[in-house]
């Protein structure tokens, strides 16, 4: 196997606070592999937008990482100071936030802030700085980007600000892409423009992505393979088609099941009872174990580790282990 | 339609976003409208469930205010099971406001955080007179289990709950008054999609039980499918088609719709090739001339930029475009 471009081991994520410390992401552990798009589904607060803040070393205080380790092409990138962070960030690993104006200054033009970030991070004149942004903006979609290169973000519609925040996140040719739910505030006509953008340009310049969403549909149509994320947890993660098509966790599959399709008909959707615990409340042994129908006495006092699976797999649950076969 | 519930005629709303009149005065300019909703028309069957699908903007949550009377409309009449809701008087449109509620999309902000659930869910009961003195209790209890809650759940605060908790307990209170009508404006759009689940089923049972009829919008063409009988499609406050069933999906009509339908990532991983989108929603401002979709859409002709296309019967509904007439 190729070297991957990003691997994240066993990475803990806590909060201490006055009633105890809440610990968000729980051993997490993935790669990304050169020119990959990995996405990252779960439900609201299972971890997806920490787990990205993590890799790019935006985690805001108190959240801490306590353990683990996050390599860039090899290196640690995890406990780096924050000027040597600041490098990385937009040279090394570009950003799409779901509202384009965390990117975005208010009160520069959109060619100071491109020609800016393309002169810190590579040694280009002016000229020829403001000729890569123009020919960026081009390429994202923004007509006559020449002359409004020169308007500010608020002169743009919401679409087009995502836009220009996908040639900020690209303009100094970084190895990867963080994208948290970048289409989210997006309407659909204009969010499905925005997902194929995203994955055209990153694919010609080479770039990995990993792509934040709790959009199944999005994952389904734009990433390689996917990673699920429960409880700060990977319930399952493998190749896009197959975890869509044949979940393997249960959590997973009640998953699929409930998301009404364009395609499907059914009287009832699946229905997982509850809904994901808080972090002061995350139960013994699986994550999912109060909420799943195929729980067993293991399940409440053992945390299933992750288990390898055939074609590329791997499911962290105890149906699957060699041991529960064997007896039965 | 023979004996519809609800029937909608003309219905159109303006507001005035003009500047103050000082600035008005100083910059010349002239007053400025917004057109939220224009000459909209459908009715409702008892027992059905009507879907409004559109993209933000295109006058959703307008047409629900007006219908159940949050919102006061331009033009146009909104008949509740044949009588004129512009017309009746005060007492009997209180009589009829008791029959139709509304679930809105943050059931956070829609319930009274100072409130007790149990107070929340029996306020209706007492404000109409459905229920008194221990019966109000027993009914609130028997409510809260009907939503899936249970009667321990009524002394706790809003905030005690979950987004999905928190739907249910709005669902608890639409019910309490008895109505034969919800108009539910993007019910599970705050919510995640294993708890959106229990919330569409818990709907349609409810229904099937009490033979209810909603109104049911939102932006997600995949939970409208789910849910509707019948399903109209918004674009820039108008109404552009309407279809039976399952049709509008497998068989659209109007070429917005059939864009928007081509839009929606598809999770049945066909691979199939998207003819790909254009253009973004104009400002409804100064909205184009003709038909309002007529700079996006991919077969529009001359006659499109200059006349607003009348609704032509389609073989499952009608559609606004004038290649169908
Ligand atoms: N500053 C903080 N203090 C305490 N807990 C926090 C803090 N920031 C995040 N968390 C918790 O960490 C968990 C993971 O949060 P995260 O934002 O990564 O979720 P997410 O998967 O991105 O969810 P969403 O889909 O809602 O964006 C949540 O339970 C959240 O409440
Ligand atoms: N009180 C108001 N004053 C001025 N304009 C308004 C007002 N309420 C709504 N609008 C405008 O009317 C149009 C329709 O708004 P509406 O809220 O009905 O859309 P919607 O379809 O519900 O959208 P969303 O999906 O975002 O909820 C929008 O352009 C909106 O900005
Ligand atoms: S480990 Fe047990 S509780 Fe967890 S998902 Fe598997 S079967 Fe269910
Ligand atoms: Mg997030
Ligand atoms: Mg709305």
């Amino acid at each position: 196997m190729t070297e991957p471009l990003l691997s994240v081991r066993d990475l803990v994520i806590e909060f201490p606070t006055r009633r105890g410390v809440l610990r968000a992401i729980d051993g997490v552990s993935f790669d990304i592999a050169p020119g990959e798009v990995l996405g990252m589904v779960g439900e609201s607060g299972a971890g997806k937008s920490l787990t990205g803040a993590a890799i790019i070393g935006l985690l805001e205080p108190p959240g801490r990482i306590v353990s683990g380790e996050i390599k860039l092409k090899g290196e640690r990138i995890d406990h780096l100071s924050p000027a040597a962070m600041r490098k990385i960030r937009g040279r090394r690993i570009g950003m799409v936030f779901q509202d384009p104006l965390t990117s975005l200054n208010p009160l520069y033009t959109v060619a100071k802030q491109l020609i800016e970030t393309i002169r810190t991070h590579m040694n280009v004149s002016d000229a020829e700085a403001r000729k890569r942004a123009v020919a960026l903006l081009d390429r994202v979609g923004i007509p006559a980007a020449d002359r409004r290169i020169d308007d500010y973000p608020h002169q743009f519609s919401g679409g087009m600000r995502q836009r220009v925040v996908i040639a900020l996140a690209l303009c100094a040719e970084p190895e990867l892409v963080i994208a948290d739910e970048p289409t989210t505030a997006l309407d659909v006509s204009v969010q499905s423009q925005i997902i194929d953008l995203l994955k055209e340009i990153c694919a010609e310049k080479g770039a990995s992505v990993m792509l934040i969403t709790h959009d199944m549909g999005v994952i389904a149509e734009t990433a390689d393979r996917v990673a699920v994320l429960y409880s700060g947890r990977i319930a399952e993660v493998g190749p896009v088609a197959s975890v869509i098509s044949e979940a393997e966790h249960p959590y997973t599959r009640g998953l699929m099941g409930s998301i009404p399709t364009l395609t499907h008909d059914s009287d009832r959707l699946v229905q997982i009872p509850g809904s994901m615990p808080r972090l002061n409340a995350i139960p013994p042994g699986c994550a999912f174990n109060p909420r799943c129908t195929q729980a067993f006495d293991r399940c409440r006092v053992e945390r299933p580790f992750p288990i390898d699976r055939p074609g590329d797999r791997r499911v962290a649950c105890w149906l699957y282990d060699e041991q529960e076969a064997t007896h039965g | 339609m023979a004996d519809p519930l609800i029937e909608v005629r003309g219905l159109g709303r303006r507001f005035d976003v003009s500047k103050p009149w000082l600035n008005r005065v100083l910059e010349r300019e002239e007053r400025q409208y917004l057109t939220a909703t224009a000459d909209v028309n459908f009715s409702i069957a008892r027992g059905e469930t009507f879907a409004l699908v559109g993209e933000s903007g295109s006058g959703k949550s307008t047409i629900a205010k007006m219908i159940v009377g949050l919102l006061p409309p331009s033009e146009g009449q909104i008949l509740f099971d044949g009588q004129d809701m512009g017309k009746v008087g005060t007492s009997e449109l209180r009589a009829l406001r008791r029959r139709f509620q509304m679930i809105f999309q943050d059931p956070f902000a829609s319930l009274n955080p100072r409130w007790r659930v149990g107070d929340i869910v029996s306020e209706p009961l007492r404000t109409f007179g459905l229920a008194k003195g221990a019966e109000v209790t027993r009914e609130m209890e028997r409510l809260l289990d009907t939503v899936g809650l249970s009667a321990r759940d009524a002394e706790k605060f809003p905030h005690e709950f979950s987004g999905g908790q928190r739907q249910r307990i709005a669902i608890a209170r639409a019910l309490s008054a008895k109505p034969e009508f919800i108009v539910c404006d993007e019910p599970t759009s705050a919510l995640d999609v294993s708890v959106q689940a229990q919330i569409l089923n818990l709907m349609r049972d409810l229904q099937d039980e009490m033979g209810l009829t909603y109104l049911f919008i939102s932006h997600d063409l995949s939970v409208v499918r789910h849910m509707a009988t019948r399903t109209g499609v918004l674009y820039l406050g108008r109404l552009v088609e309407v279809s039976e069933g399952k049709s509008l999906f497998r068989d659209p009509q109007h070429p917005y719709t059939k864009m928007l339908l081509d839009a929606v990532p598809d999770l049945a991983l066909s691979g199939r090739r998207r003819t790909p989108v254009t253009g973004e929603i104009p400002n409804p401002i100064n909205p184009p001339s003709g038909c309002p979709f007529h700079p996006r859409c991919p077969v529009a002709i001359d006659k499109c930029k200059t006349d607003v296309p009348p609704s032509f019967q389609t073989p499952n509904g009608s559609a606004a475009c004038h290649l169908l007439g």
